[in-house]
């Protein structure tokens, strides 16, 4: 802009300041910031992993996020867009998709599935905010399909020698049925004596994690809360018409992928809905298709599918929002 | 700046400021120049008012031939130039820059044109009075087609740290009751509501009129929400309270009034808010067209390159290219702000967290609405993502974990599609 005006007779000025529109202020919230804090709420579970599972866990942890962040650089290089390793996003895909892979998962295995989260899942629909699915599932998805048997977690873990039955509760629930799994106390499951990926079986760790997500306002609790309640009152209703083939709702609270993906999964921000009904929807949809998939699917596990389903309709379920003011009918 | 609290699961509060006691006023002495504003787009061929021409204090000076637009000269001395200003989106201003003589003389023809408090007349407030401190809206009170039946006085303050309408109903209440029975008499509207905060009450009772309180919380003392809030009046989309027959005025315009017809005067001093780098803030008082260079002497502050210099509040002011912009009749603050204080604003994608959704009053779904405005969607935006039902209260862009212009994109749209418009009706 041209300043012809008052100042000719004045002093020339000598500064330039900082010229544009309002709002001048900014809550000092960023993406990094929301990333490392994920990255924090993740840490007890992941630990606990290693605790249990050592080195092996490390490797797969640390090749998980690694490889991610090396995906997303090649593909920002390639598409000769700006470096965006530094917002933390592909850590934390990377990070969470080693929680929920096996200690024993092989090297190639989980740099494939990094490569389909990052570049699959997120990259070529934009890049961060523009994936339709949230990119760690859309990867664990193909590659639990894909390769079976690595995700069998008793097969996989089957080295590992504990104080614990080392059994993973869902795979035993399909297979043996009810009584199979009257073994696993609630406390059980939530200190993670049960077999599953190293990140997704301490639950308490996983719990607190996801209420410090939710008070620091990077979660929303309305999503976790009422998948949490999708699944709860399912598995009841399930249990209830038929208590000796259906499973309670415990088991299914505490085993498998359920608490990461009330916490880590399902509330992905761009694959889920910001209105309060919406998310209502999409949180006990998932929790619903949950336990269908687990009681009467072919798959061990529902989360993972269950939230592929409701990322889907995320869009549609969004448009029932409140009338913006003033709106004309 | 007021950042986000650990628990970011709240809604962010962000208080207005109430001062308790009268506040000390710093005056700032009369500067050697200084520069009247006009709304008037610079017309060279049709000026009226000629350079080195002698002015008083309270004159009014019509600039333009056919043209009933005027200012009020604030200081007493000779015009040294007349020229363009190019202020926000390209706006054209007439700029009319005064130099100040050393004896100060009052002009009288408000006084002789006005009588006493008891004849006020709606021409002689349109004709003289356009230019007080706290902008009346006197086209809008004179504009037959609006029928106004309902005035609002704002005695709380819009944005944050603005502190102006509390400093005068503190000071200066008499004032008000003077200007509330002008405007009574001059508009005969008697459905006129007083709108006051909680700290304020007991002041604003007293004038003895309708009292409504309003939240203490950013952004509830905007027009639009207290229209809805208070009065229970939506008003549509892309439409003002005017439009809908209310008139909205601030408590200052309404003590300049009171003022004017009580002394016989033109108003001419301004009273704003001061906010200094470290966030301190002091109540000032100086004459209008003041370069805001002079009020930094004042304070002894210097500015450095990449500084920002703001003209309102935090959350809808402006802000200027120069350190010689003078205070105007609107401005309720001046913000400098440090370099290392300015946030950072990003073409970073929108992730989609929400936080926009929930702390939007107008209800926008402003996550799709944003992706629109990003690619230049403008008509799009307005038909199906309710960009006209924004109220322009800056919040959306102050949640922004991706720092996006969400607010200033939004404005841009508006005005785009202003312009396209008046566009289309011209060739059209």
């Amino acid at each position: 802009m041209v300043d012809n005006n008052v100042a000719d007779n004045n002093i020339v000025d000598t500064n330039k300041f900082i010229v544009s529109h309002a709002t001048f202020w900014h809550d000092g919230s960023r993406i990094s910031l929301r990333n490392y804090n994920i990255a924090l709420a993740a840490l007890p579970a992941i630990l606990f992993g290693i605790i249990y599972y050592g080195m092996p866990a490390v490797g797969v942890i640390s090749l998980s996020i690694s490889s991610a962040i090396i995906w997303e650089f090649v593909f920002c290089r390639i598409t000769k867009r700006s470096n965006t390793i530094g917002d933390g996003n592909a850590a934390i895909i990377g990070m969470i998709f080693g929680m929920l892979l096996p200690a024993t998962a092989p090297w190639w295995l989980v740099i494939l599935g990094t490569f389909v989260a990052i570049i699959i899942g997120k990259q070529i629909y934009g890049g961060i905010g523009g994936n339709a699915f949230n990119p760690v599932v859309v990867a664990i998805a193909i590659v639990m399909i894909s390769w079976k048997d690595i995700f069998d977690f008793n097969e996989a873990l089957m080295n590992y020698d504990f104080d614990f039955a080392m059994i993973y509760p869902l795979a035993a629930l399909k297979h043996f049925g009810v009584s199979a799994v009257d073994s696993f106390s609630a406390g059980d499951l939530l200190m993670g004596k049960q077999s599953g990926g190293i990140g997704s079986t301490f639950g308490l760790g996983l719990i607190a994690g996801g209420i410090y997500l939710i008070i620091r306002g990077i979660i929303r609790w309305e999503i976790s809360l009422s998948f949490l309640a999708g699944i709860f009152i399912t598995a009841l209703i399930f249990n209830l018409t038929n208590s000796a083939h259906y499973a309670g709702p415990v088991v299914h609270l505490f085993a498998g992928y359920t608490l990461i993906g009330a916490f880590f999964l399902a509330t992905e921000d761009s694959s889920s809905p910001v209105n309060f009904i919406p998310m209502l929807i999409y949180g006990a949809g998932a929790g619903f298709l949950t336990v269908l998939i687990r009681n009467i699917g072919v798959y061990v596990d529902g989360v993972i599918f269950a939230i592929l389903i409701m990322n889907l309709v995320n869009p549609l379920l969004d448009k029932i929002c409140p009338k913006a003011i003033g709106k004309a009918a | 700046m007021i950042k986000r609290s650990f628990i970011g699961l709240l809604k962010p509060r962000l208080e207005y400021g109430s001062i308790e006691d009268t506040p000390s006023l710093k005056q700032i002495p009369t500067s050697k120049e200084i520069t009247i504003l006009s709304n008037c787009p610079f017309d060279k061929k049709k000026l009226l008012l000629k350079k080195k021409a002698t002015v008083k204090t309270g004159q009014k000076l019509l600039l333009y031939k056919e043209s009933d637009e005027y200012i009020v000269s604030s200081v007493t001395g000779k015009v040294s130039s007349i020229s363009s200003y190019t202020g926000d989106f390209g706006r054209s201003y007439t700029a009319i820059a005064i130099e100040v003589a050393d004896e100060e003389e009052i002009d009288d023809e408000f006084k002789s044109a006005a009588g006493g408090p008891k004849d006020a007349f709606l021409e002689t407030v349109k004709n003289y009075l356009a230019f007080v401190p706290g902008n009346p809206p006197v086209k809008v009170l004179s504009d037959k087609d609006k029928s106004i039946n309902k005035i609002v006085v704002c005695c709380a303050d819009s944005d944050l740290l603005i502190t102006t309408n509390q400093y005068i109903v503190k000071s200066d209440i008499d004032a008000i009751k003077n200007g509330i029975s002008i405007l009574k008499t001059i508009t005969g509207i008697n459905d006129i509501i007083m709108v006051a905060s909680q700290s304020q009450m007991h002041e604003v009772s007293a004038t003895g009129e309708k009292v409504n309180q309003v939240n203490d919380t950013y952004p509830s003392a905007l027009p639009h929400l207290i229209m809805k809030d208070m009065l229970g009046k939506v008003v549509p989309a892309g439409k003002n309270p005017e439009d809908i027959g209310v008139c909205f005025i601030s408590a200052e315009a309404v003590a300049s009034i009171g003022n004017a017809f009580n002394s016989g005067q033109i108003p001419v001093t301004k009273i704003f808010t001061f906010v200094k780098k470290d966030g301190s803030k002091s109540l000032v008082s100086a004459r209008i067209g003041t370069p805001a260079s002079d009020i930094f002497k004042a304070f002894n502050i210097t500015l450095n390159e990449n500084d920002r210099i703001i003209f309102g509040g935090p959350m809808t002011g402006s802000s200027v290219y120069s350190e010689d912009h003078p205070v105007q009749p609107g401005t309720d603050a001046i913000i400098v702000q440090d370099k290392e204080d300015i946030p950072v604003i990003s073409d970073y994608p929108c992730i989609n967290c929400g936080d926009c959704i929930r702390v939007c009053p107008a209800n926008i779904q402003i996550n799709l609405l944003v992706r629109f405005l990003e690619a230049g969607q403008y008509q799009e935006a307005a038909d199906q993502y309710d960009l006209y039902s924004c109220i322009e209260c800056g919040l959306c862009t102050y949640v922004c974990v991706s720092n996006m212009p969400i607010f200033q994109y939004i404005r841009l749209a508006k005005y785009e599609l202003d312009r396209a418009n008046t566009a289309e009706a011209t060739n059209g």
